[in-house]
C-alpha cells in the first residue's frame, strides 16, 4: 500500500476507547490502524495534540433550501457549513419548492450533494403530496431512488390527520422507513407566535402551548405501537414531550426523538426585545424544559441532537416578530452548543456526545457508512474537534449563505479543527479544505 | 425618563407622576383662549399609523400642534407600506426626513420596539397589536386621579393612585389597553383586579401585579373605578365565548350592575364601545361615566409626554408663577 492520500493523526485522544492520546491511519477512505507507534511512509502527519476524535457527525434534520431558494442556502453551501461544524451527513429536508415528494426531487438533491462533496447528503422525502397533509407522496418509489430514501417527513408542518399517518407508518415499514413528525396541532397554534406562558402573556404575543406538541407524540406513540413502525420525533422542545417519550420507550415501543442545539440552552426570555433571530418553530421554551431536555438526552429517552439548521435572507428576520420566519441556522455552532449545554454540565462525556451526534443519528436515518466508532476498518469519516479552545463570540459570519443564527455574540468553548470524510479531509485547521 | 415610550413597564413611579402633574399644568393652560405653546417649535413628529385609528391619530396630532411640533401624518393605506414596503426601509425613510419623534399605531406586538432599534428619534408606542398602549393608561390613569384624588396644585400633585380598586373587565388577553393599565396603574400604587372569562385571560396573568376574577358581581361593590374594554365579536367564532349573549349578560356593566357601585365610582371604556355588548347605553352616558373626559385627557396627557420625551423648552406659566 502506498502513502499516497493517507493521513497519519498523531497525538489525538478517541473518547470512549482508552482516554490516552494516540494516532490513527487512514488509508483507502477507511480508518486502516489505531495505535500509539503508528507509522506509515509517504502519509500525511496532523499533529493533534490535544484534540479528540469523534466518528463523522450526521444531522437528521437539516434545510439545505435547494431547490428554490437559493438564495437563504444551496447544497454547496449548507454542506460546507456543515462540514465546518464537523458533519460528514446531513438529511435535507423535504420543505424545498418544489417539494422533495417525488423520485426527482429527491435524486436532484442527492446529486447535488455527491458534486459539493463537503458531507454526504442524504434526502428527505416528503410524507405527503406538497406538504398538504392530504394524499401520500410515492414513497415507496424515492425509496427505491439512487437517493434510496429511509426517512420521511413533512417537517414544517405536522401529519395531523391520524388515519393518513397512521397509513404511513404501516406503509413504510415495507422498505425500513420511519417517518419523521413535526408534532404540531395545528388548530392548537393559529397564528401562535411564541411559548405559551409568562413572556407572551407580557409581550402579546400568541401563545403557543406545550401541548400543542405533546398531545400529537402521545397519539403518533400509540399509533406506532398500533402498527409496530418507526416513529421518529423531530425537534422535541418540552418537558412534557420528553416524559411521553420516556413512557413509550419503557413500553419497548419503536420510537426515536431528536433535541436540537438552541432548545438545549435557550429559552423564550430571550424574545423579550421581539427580534425575530430567536423566532422558531418549535418556540424556544422555559428553563425548566430546557433542564429537562438536557436530562433526557443524557438519559438517552432523546435519542439524538439534530439541528434544524434553518437559513433565512436577512430580510425574513428584519421585520415585526409575527412578520417574520420561523427558524435558525445551527451548522456551524452545534457541537460547540452541545459542550456548553451537556459537556460542561457533566451530562454527557465527549463519548456519549460521539453517541447523540453520530452513532445515534446515523442508525435511526438508516446511514449504513456512517455512525461507526473509530475502530480499524470503520469508514474514514471522523471529526478532530478542539474542546480545551477558549471560548469564542460566535460571528454570524460563516460559510452558511444566511446570517440567522441566534448565538451571535454568545462565547461558547470549542473549535472544530478538521472533517475528514470517506478518509479525505473536507475541513483541516478550521477552514475548507 | 427613557428616550422612548414603548411599554408602561418603562416608567418609573416618580416618571409617571412627573407625566400626570406636566398634564395637570397643561390641562390648565388649555383653559386660555390661545392654546398653542411654542415648546416643540421647529421639531417634527411623524404620525405612523399602519392601523385605521382616527381617534388616537388626531389625538397625537392634536397634541403635537398644541405644542407648535410640525406633524406629518404618515397612514399605511395607498402608501408605499402597502406596496409591500417594510417596517425597516419606512423607519429608515423617516429618518432621512429627520424625524425627532415617531408615534407608532401597528397591528403587530413589538413593532414599536423594533422602530426603536432603526430610528435616532424618540419613538412612542401608539398601541402596538395585543401588546401595549402606554398613552391610554397614562389618559386612564390621569383621569382617575382627577375625579377621585380631586384637582390643582393642592389636591392632586405629586399623587400616585394609592389604595384604589380598579377592575378591568373583558377581553384581557388580546387587549393592549388592559396589559398597560395592569403595569402603570400598579406602579402608581393602585390594587387593580382583572375580571373575565377564563378564556380572555393570558394562561399566565397569576405572574401580573393584579388579582383576578372570574365573577364581575364580586366585584363590583369593591370598585372605585371600572374600566370596560371593547369585546371583538369575531372572538365568538374562536371560541372565546359562546355568543355576544352571553358575553353581555356575564360581563356586560348594564343599569343593574353600576346601581352596585359604590357613590363615587366611575366607569371608564378606552372607545370605540359596542354599546349593548360590554356596556349598556344608560351606563356610557351617566354621570358616572368618564368616557368623554378620556378623550379630551388624551390630548394633555400626549402632550406631556411629547414634552417629556423631546424635552421641549420651558412652558411660558410654571409652577411657580402661579
Amino acid at each position: 500500500m502506498t502513502g499516497n492520500g493517507s493521513w497519519l493523526i498523531r497525538g489525538v485522544t478517541i473518547p470512549g476507547r482508552d482516554e490516552k492520546a494516540t494516532s490513527i491511519l487512514i488509508a483507502g477512505g477507511s480508518v486502516t490502524a489505531i495505535g500509539p507507534d503508528l507509522d506509515h511512509p509517504g502519509a500525511k502527519t496532523l499533529d493533534a495534540g490535544g484534540l479528540i476524535a469523534l466518528p463523522g457527525l450526521v444531522d437528521l434534520h437539516t434545510h439545505l433550501r435547494e431547490p428554490g431558494r437559493e438564495d437563504a442556502e444551496t447544497v454547496e453551501t449548507g454542506t460546507a457549513a456543515a462540514a465546518l461544524g464537523g458533519y460528514t451527513a446531513v438529511h435535507a429536508m423535504a420543505n424545498t419548492d418544489p417539494v422533495a415528494d417525488t423520485a426527482g426531487v429527491v435524486e436532484q438533491v442527492w446529486r447535488l450533494g455527491r458534486t459539493a462533496g463537503h458531507c454526504d447528503v442524504q434526502p428527505v422525502g416528503a410524507v405527503t403530496l406538497g406538504l398538504n397533509g392530504a394524499r401520500l407522496a410515492e414513497l415507496g418509489t424515492m425509496a427505491d431512488s439512487a437517493a434510496r430514501v429511509r426517512v420521511f417527513s413533512d417537517d414544517g408542518r405536522c401529519v395531523s390527520d391520524p388515519l393518513l399517518m397512521r397509513r404511513a407508518l404501516e406503509y413504510v415499514k415495507a422498505f425500513d422507513g420511519v417517518i419523521a413528525q413535526h408534532a404540531q396541532d395545528p388548530r392548537l397554534t393559529e397564528g401562535a407566535q411564541l411559548n405559551e406562558g409568562e413572556m407572551s402573556a407580557r409581550l402579546g404575543l400568541a401563545g403557543w402551548p406545550a401541548v400543542a406538541e405533546e398531545a400529537i407524540i402521545a397519539r403518533d406513540c400509540l399509533l406506532a405501537a398500533h402498527v409496530g413502525s418507526a416513529l421518529h420525533v423531530c425537534h422535541v422542545s418540552t418537558a412534557g414531550s420528553a416524559e411521553i417519550i420516556r413512557w413509550a420507550k419503557s413500553k419497548g415501543w419503536p420510537v426515536t426523538a431528536e433535541v436540537t442545539p438552541h432548545h438545549l440552552l435557550l429559552t423564550d426570555e430571550l424574545a423579550a426585545g421581539y427580534d425575530p433571530v430567536f423566532k422558531v418553530n418549535p418556540p424556544l421554551r422555559t428553563e425548566a424544559d430546557v433542564a429537562e431536555l438536557r436530562r433526557a438526552l443524557a438519559d438517552g429517552t432523546i435519542d439524538c441532537v439534530a439541528t434544524d439548521h434553518a437559513p433565512h435572507p436577512v430580510e425574513a428576520k428584519e421585520s415585526e416578530w409575527a412578520e417574520a420566519a420561523f427558524g435558525m441556522t445551527g451548522l456551524e455552532t452545534a457541537l460547540r452548543v452541545v459542550q456548553r449545554a451537556m459537556v460542561e454540565t457533566g451530562l454527557l462525556d465527549w463519548a456519549g456526545v460521539a453517541d447523540r451526534m453520530s452513532v445515534r443519528p446515523a442508525r435511526i436515518g438508516r446511514l449504513t457508512a456512517h455512525g461507526h466508532p473509530l475502530t480499524p476498518g470503520a469508514p474514514g469519516h471522523l471529526t478532530l474537534y478542539d474542546p480545551a479552545a477558549p471560548a469564542e463570540a460566535v460571528t454570524p459570519a460563516g460559510a452558511s449563505k444566511s446570517r440567522n443564527t441566534p448565538f451571535a455574540g454568545m462565547e461558547l468553548p470549542g473549535r472544530v479543527v478538521a472533517t475528514f470524510l470517506r478518509g479525505v479531509p473536507a475541513v483541516l485547521d478550521g477552514k475548507l479544505a | 425618563m427613557n428616550r422612548h415610550l414603548i411599554s408602561a413597564a418603562d416608567l418609573s413611579r416618580d416618571d409617571a407622576v412627573l407625566i400626570l402633574d406636566t398634564s395637570d399644568e397643561l390641562a390648565r393652560l388649555a383653559d386660555r383662549p390661545i392654546k398653542k405653546l411654542p415648546t416643540l417649535r421647529g421639531r417634527t413628529v411623524v404620525n405612523l399609523f399602519f392601523e385605521d385609528s382616527t381617534r388616537t391619530r388626531i389625538s397625537f396630532e392634536a397634541a403635537a400642534k398644541r405644542l407648535s411640533a410640525d406633524v406629518i401624518n404618515f397612514s399605511a393605506k395607498g402608501s408605499s407600506v402597502a406596496k409591500g414596503e417594510s417596517l425597516k426601509d419606512t423607519a429608515l425613510t423617516l429618518e432621512a426626513m429627520g424625524a425627532d419623534a415617531v408615534i407608532i399605531r401597528h397591528g403587530a406586538s413589538g413593532a414599536a420596539h423594533r422602530l426603536a432599534g432603526w430610528v435616532r428619534g424618540s419613538v412612542l408606542n401608539a398601541g402596538d397589536g395585543t401588546h401595549e398602549h402606554p398613552t391610554q393608561a397614562l389618559l386612564d390613569a390621569f383621569t382617575i386621579r382627577r375625579r377621585l384624588r380631586g384637582t390643582g396644585a393642592a389636591g392632586a400633585r405629586g399623587a400616585g393612585l394609592d389604595g384604589l380598586r380598579v377592575t378591568i373587565v373583558g377581553d384581557v388577553l388580546h387587549s393592549r389597553v388592559a396589559r398597560s393599565n395592569v403595569l402603570l396603574l400598579s406602579t402608581l400604587g393602585a390594587e387593580v383586579t382583572l375580571a373575565a372569562p377564563p378564556t380572555l385571560l393570558p394562561l399566565a396573568v397569576g405572574s401580573w401585579p393584579c388579582a383576578v376574577s372570574y365573577d364581575l358581581d364580586s366585584e363590583l361593590s369593591k370598585s372605585d373605578v371600572v374600566m370596560m374594554l371593547r369585546v371583538q365579536q369575531e372572538r365568538m367564532s374562536a371560541a372565546y365565548f359562546p355568543s355576544v349573549r352571553e358575553y353581555s349578560r356575564r360581563y356586560g356593566l348594564d343599569a343593574a350592575r353600576m346601581a352596585r357601585l359604590p357613590g363615587h365610582a366611575i366607569v371608564m371604556h378606552p372607545g370605540p364601545m359596542n354599546r349593548g355588548v360590554e356596556i349598556a347605553a344608560e351606563v356610557a352616558d351617566s354621570v358616572r361615566s368618564t368616557i368623554v373626559e378620556q378623550v379630551a385627557n388624551g390630548v394633555t396627557t400626549r402632550m406631556a409626554v411629547l414634552y417629556l420625551l423631546l424635552g421641549g423648552t420651558e412652558f411660558p406659566a410654571t409652577g411657580e408663577a402661579r
